[in-house]
């Protein structure tokens, strides 16, 4: 074993149930590279060394007495056993922090696990630590997090993407072999695509929310991040499936195939023979870089080649997805996020000795600028008088949007393919002074949410050195049958060469003398600065 | 009737009608709270200690439905004869406040679970039915509790409370008196406590009512601005703080001034309403359906269900007891208005084949309901032993003087009523041989009365009887003392 960090789960899983590797050397490997490297990279906000080592000889030890039982024993262990894993810092831990990248909540400790947590311990996954993020998951770059941005491994100047930033460039760096993220509207796709990685938007429903710090409740879902798509369908496995806790859980039957997906290339790709590929004409947008609409349309060419039908399809209330996704997301979050009053616990300014007051100077202080928009916006959107022409109107057209998808699926399409994001990975500071040009970042992907349905990006190729992303959408849980055809991908792009390829500056993060991503901001914000003070 | 004889002082109040409306928040009676499985048995509990993330609204958490609470708001529904929606929806109300951890409050704004429904009773007019608007489900907050800390003065909050089951009720502006308000109150209360929804007690703020009061001159249409009355602890604050906020707001408009909407509270001490805020505009509480929850559909087999469970309800029982026992309506009415009496006049004449209804609800409303309200009443009744005194008393075998003796000790000690019989040795003398020799002795030791009894004044009569029964120690039977008089004294 050369490195441990370049395994993949399922060969994790493997190893060490054949007693060639064990939990606490994985762990102290991957431990080891995130510490060393987070100072360039900044996609860990905590990183449990102790609790993790811990988890790691009970997997051990689990996998021990499992191995001692039988073979049997030995195949009931779920295969994330004993594998290290990042969560994204909204996820609740039990004794440690959940921050959701806003200062509002620093100081918070979760007395509580999220559901999805407690699957990963019944797993017996070692939780590495808590990953950086756009606060409150509203943002497409991780630069809107309260704690510094993330940089993305292929180039440390670029955005991983967001809010999933911290786990996606986690995973592409080889810290941990899988993550946890939540896709509100994007923002586990887009990550995903901007680091060349597997990101898994779950049918809403799919997956429990109880424990996860909520951005917009109907749109949020928790999914997995992995290097391939046998790894994020074992981590789906682990962590799906009706919650007595989460109402809105659906009580759907979670396939164990996921965690039988084929392990030949040939085998995988034979699935994409017959299947009916819907190309949809409105994800083609103007602004798409060349580049990106180059390797997607390859990407379904070579689907093509290997048997798979495709169609052009439309999707006509498309272009309307922006629009109504920024007046539900936000009322929902304007609501949500209300809580954070600073009476109970986080941030808390308590001078003024008047209540209002001091909500005003606590949300004031503990929300940065993106979050006190959107929580604008929301109000806005739901205040009497305007709440029919907003927020209703939206719920109208998100039945549509819903509506467009029907029409594919009841034409007897498989799935629909599209560019995930628009661009590929964009230099930090690119996006920060217009908050339109950083919400299209989502326009191929917040649809999905809209109408609740799965999409996977994966990784399809580079553009100008960095990764383009193509996203498969599916009908409501289909999300195996969206994995296979992910995995048959794979299958026929296993000898193309920028499959061998690492993120290209992943060297440059062992490097003492590489800029920090916070020192890299500051400097931005100094010249930006300079700049404004010049045209005064 | 009048305004005038709802608030009663002024005679300007002649020339005004009262418009009232009422809103009722019951706690409702469920083993744990709205939507998390912290218990509701919160009195008296040390502060937040029934709390866990759900209730206290930490980031993350999800509400999950109480199938019991929504059942007993379904079933007052029924009881109201309102209309229960077949799918209903859950709302999130938004303001900020100190005890209400997420900012919002769960409730139902657009669907609630019953609509349109309305309530019959009696006061001393007659019957009036309260058209009742809607009752829905909603989470109660936490408590603030202002006090001295260390020289500082804090608020400190409890969140016991937060997240217990509320419903509430909300009718028509159509009462137009202050007794009609404390009837429908009352009513209330009752039907909760029989349906077993609510304990309902207004001391400890399991039942809370609230009313807005306008009033305009006899004949208009319009409505006057509405003031809002809150503090009222009792029955008897919500009629007096009723009745004294017409009144108020009747001398106010003869005297030129104008009403403001305001909320005003009830202050039992100096029996009137005080000024507690201005109402300027109704507060913005953008409403919007609760993501966490999807909507709540109502099967028809569910519906079926509970209306099949509902008990006999408080109007339908006073008429059954008119009708099948031949109880006048106020007697019906006093057994039916309280449960414990109900309990024990359905439980004596279960237990006692035979037992005459009608006398055994003059022992229930009198001798049982007098003991009971009593000082330190921490006596009992067994419903089988009331039958078989009702009915030794039915059958002469005792006096009416000795069974209320017997009743007194059977309250207090439990005692079996034939065992109280034995040992005191009451046993009713109708044994015309011993009485006769009681009433010679009596006669012979009255002559006064005697005299004035054959001179006409026939009243002397009742002074004999009572002679003779002090003779028997009560247990003579009256009736046949008087009979055995009546026959010596007449036939002279
Ligand atoms: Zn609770």
């Amino acid at each position: 074993m050369n490195d441990l960090t370049r395994l993949s789960a399922h060969e994790m899983t493997a190893l060490l149930r054949s007693g060639e590797v064990s939990s606490q050397a994985l762990t102290e490997a991957h431990l080891a590279v995130a510490e060393r490297q987070n100072r360039a990279l900044n996609a860990w906000l905590a990183i449990y060394r102790a609790d993790a080592l811990a988890q790691a000889t009970a997997a051990d030890e689990r996998i021990a007495e499992a191995r001692h039982e039988g073979a049997a024993a030995l195949n009931a262990l779920h295969p994330l056993c004993g594998v290290p894993i990042g969560l994204k810092d909204l996820v609740s831990v039990k004794g440690g922090q959940a921050t959701a990248g806003s200062k509002i909540l620093q100081g918070y400790i979760a007395p509580f696990d999220s559901t999805v947590t407690a699957r990963l311990r019944q797993a017996g996954a070692v939780i590495l630590g808590k990953t950086n993020m756009d606060e409150f998951a509203m943002g497409s770059s991780c630069e809107h997090s309260a704690y510094g941005p993330t940089a993305n491994p292929w180039d440390l100047t670029r955005v991983p993407g967001g809010s999933s930033g911290g786990s996606a460039a986690a995973v592409a760096a080889y810290h941990v072999p899988v993550s946890i993220g939540t896709d509100t509207g994007g923002s586990i796709r887009q990550p995903a695509s901007l680091c060349g990685i597997v990101g898994l938007k779950p049918t809403y429903g799919r997956v429990s929310r109880y424990g996860i710090v909520a951005f917009a409740s109907s749109l949020d879902q928790i999914g997995p991040f992995a290097r391939d798509a046998r790894d994020a369908a074992i981590l789906l496995h682990a962590i799906s499936g009706r919650d007595a806790r989460d109402a809105t859980s659906a009580p759907v039957e979670v396939p164990d195939e996921l965690l039988k997906l084929p392990t030949s290339d040939d085998e995988a790709a034979g699935y994409l023979r017959g299947r009916r590929i819907a190309l949809p004409r409105e994800y083609f947008v103007e602004g798409m870089e060349p580049g990106v609409a180059a390797r997607v349309r390859e990407a379904v060419a070579a689907m093509e080649q290997a048997g798979a039908k495709v169609e052009e399809v439309s999707l006509p209330h498309t272009e309307y997805g922006l629009a109504t996704y920024y007046i539900i997301a936000p009322a929902e979050c304007s609501s949500n996020l209300a809580r954070f009053d600073g009476v109970k616990y986080g941030l808390s300014d308590r001078t003024s000795g008047e209540y209002i007051a001091d909500y005003l100077r606590t949300r004031g202080a503990g929300f940065g600028p993106e979050v006190k928009r959107r929580i604008m916006l929301g109000t806005y959107a739901l205040s009497a008088g305007y709440y029919d022409a907003y927020y209703l109107k939206a719920q109208k057209v998100r039945t549509l949007i819903k509506a467009d998808f029907d029409a594919v699926w009841a034409a007897g399409f498989d799935a629909i393919c599209a560019p995930t994001s628009p661009t590929v990975a964009f230099p930090m500071g690119a996006k920060m002074a217009d908050p339109v040009a950083m919400y299209l970042s989502d326009a191929c992907t917040l649809p999905v949410n809209m109408a609740g349905l799965p999409g996977v990006s994966i990784p399809a190729g580079l553009s100008d050195g960095l990764p383009v992303g193509l996203q498969i959408i599916g009908a409501p849980w289909s999300e195996l049958s969206m994995l296979r055809l992910a995995r048959a991908y794979e299958g026929i792009t296993a000898r193309a060469p920028w499959r061998d390829l690492e993120p290209a500056e992943l060297q440059l993060t062992d490097d003492p003398t590489t800029p920090s991503p916070i020192e890299r901001k500051e400097r931005l914000n100094a010249g930006a600065s300079a700049t404004g003070s010049g045209k005064a | 009737m009048t305004v005038a004889q709802a608030a009663g002082k002024s005679g300007a109040l002649e020339k005004y009608e009262a418009v009232i409306g009422i809103e009722i928040h019951c706690q409702l009676k469920t083993v744990s709270k709205m939507f998390c499985g912290c218990s509701t048995d919160i009195d008296g509990a040390a502060p937040n200690s029934h709390c866990c993330p759900v209730c206290l609204g930490l980031p993350g958490v999800l509400p999950t439905i109480n199938k019991a609470a929504v059942e007993f708001v379904i079933a007052t529904g029924f009881a109201i004869e309102a209309t229960v929606a077949s799918t209903t929806r859950w709302d999130r109300k938004n303001y900020f406040y100190p005890d209400l951890p997420k900012g919002y409050q769960i409730s139902q704004y657009q669907l609630p679970l019953a609509a349109n429904g309305r309530l019959t009773f009696d006061t001393s007019d007659g019957p009036f039915t309260v058209r009742v608007n809607r009752a829905h489900l909603e989470e109660d907050t936490g408590r603030l509790i202002h006090q001295d800390l260390d020289g500082r003065r804090v608020s400190l909050i409890d969140f016991n409370r937060s997240g217990m089951p509320l419903m509430e009720i909300v009718t028509e502006p159509n009462i137009r008196t202050a007794e009609q308000a404390r009837r429908y109150a009352e009513e209330l209360r009752l039907l909760m406590r029989t349906i077993g929804a609510s304990d309902a007690e207004m001391e400890n703020g399991q039942m809370r009512v609230e009313a807005n009061v306008s009033i305009r001159p006899i004949g208009r249409e319009a409505f006057g601005t509405r003031v809002e009355v809150k503090n009222m602890n009792s029955m008897r604050a919500v009629e007096r703080a009723i009745a004294f906020e017409i009144e108020r707001q009747a001398v106010a408009i003869d005297a030129g001034e104008s009403i403001h909407m305001e909320t005003r509270g009830w202050d039992e001490g100096s029996q009137s309403t005080y000024h507690m805020r201005p109402k300027e505009e109704e507060n913005d509480y953008r409403y919007f359906p609760e993501p966490d929850l999807p909507p709540l559909l109502t099967t028809p087999e569910w519906l079926a269900e509970i209306k099949a469970r509902l008990p006999e309800l408080p109007a339908t029982r006073r008429t059954r007891y008119r009708e099948a026992y031949g109880l006048s309506a106020y007697d019906a009415g006093v057994l039916v208005n309280d449960a414990a009496a109900t309990a024990l006049f359905e439980g004596a004449l279960a237990a006692g084949a035979g037992v005459p209804a009608k006398l055994l609800a003059n022992w229930v409303t009198g001798e049982y309901m007098r003991l009971a309200k009593g000082e330190g009443s921490g006596g009992s009744t067994d419903p089988a032993e009331l039958a078989a005194l009702v009915k030794l008393v039915a059958a002469g075998a005792i006096s009416g003087t000795n069974a209320k003796e017997i009743f007194a000790e059977h309250f207090a000690s439990g005692a079996k009523v034939a065992a109280i019989v034995e040992s005191r040795g009451f046993r009713q003398i109708s044994d015309a041989g011993a009485l006769g020799a009681a009433i010679d002795t009596v006669l012979a030791a009255n002559p006064a009365a005697v005299a004035d009894y054959r001179a006409g004044t026939l009243a002397a009569i009742g002074f004999l009887v009572g002679q003779v029964m002090k003779a028997t120690r009560g247990q003579a039977n009256a009736a046949m003392v008087q009979t055995a008089l009546r026959e010596r004294l007449d036939k002279v």
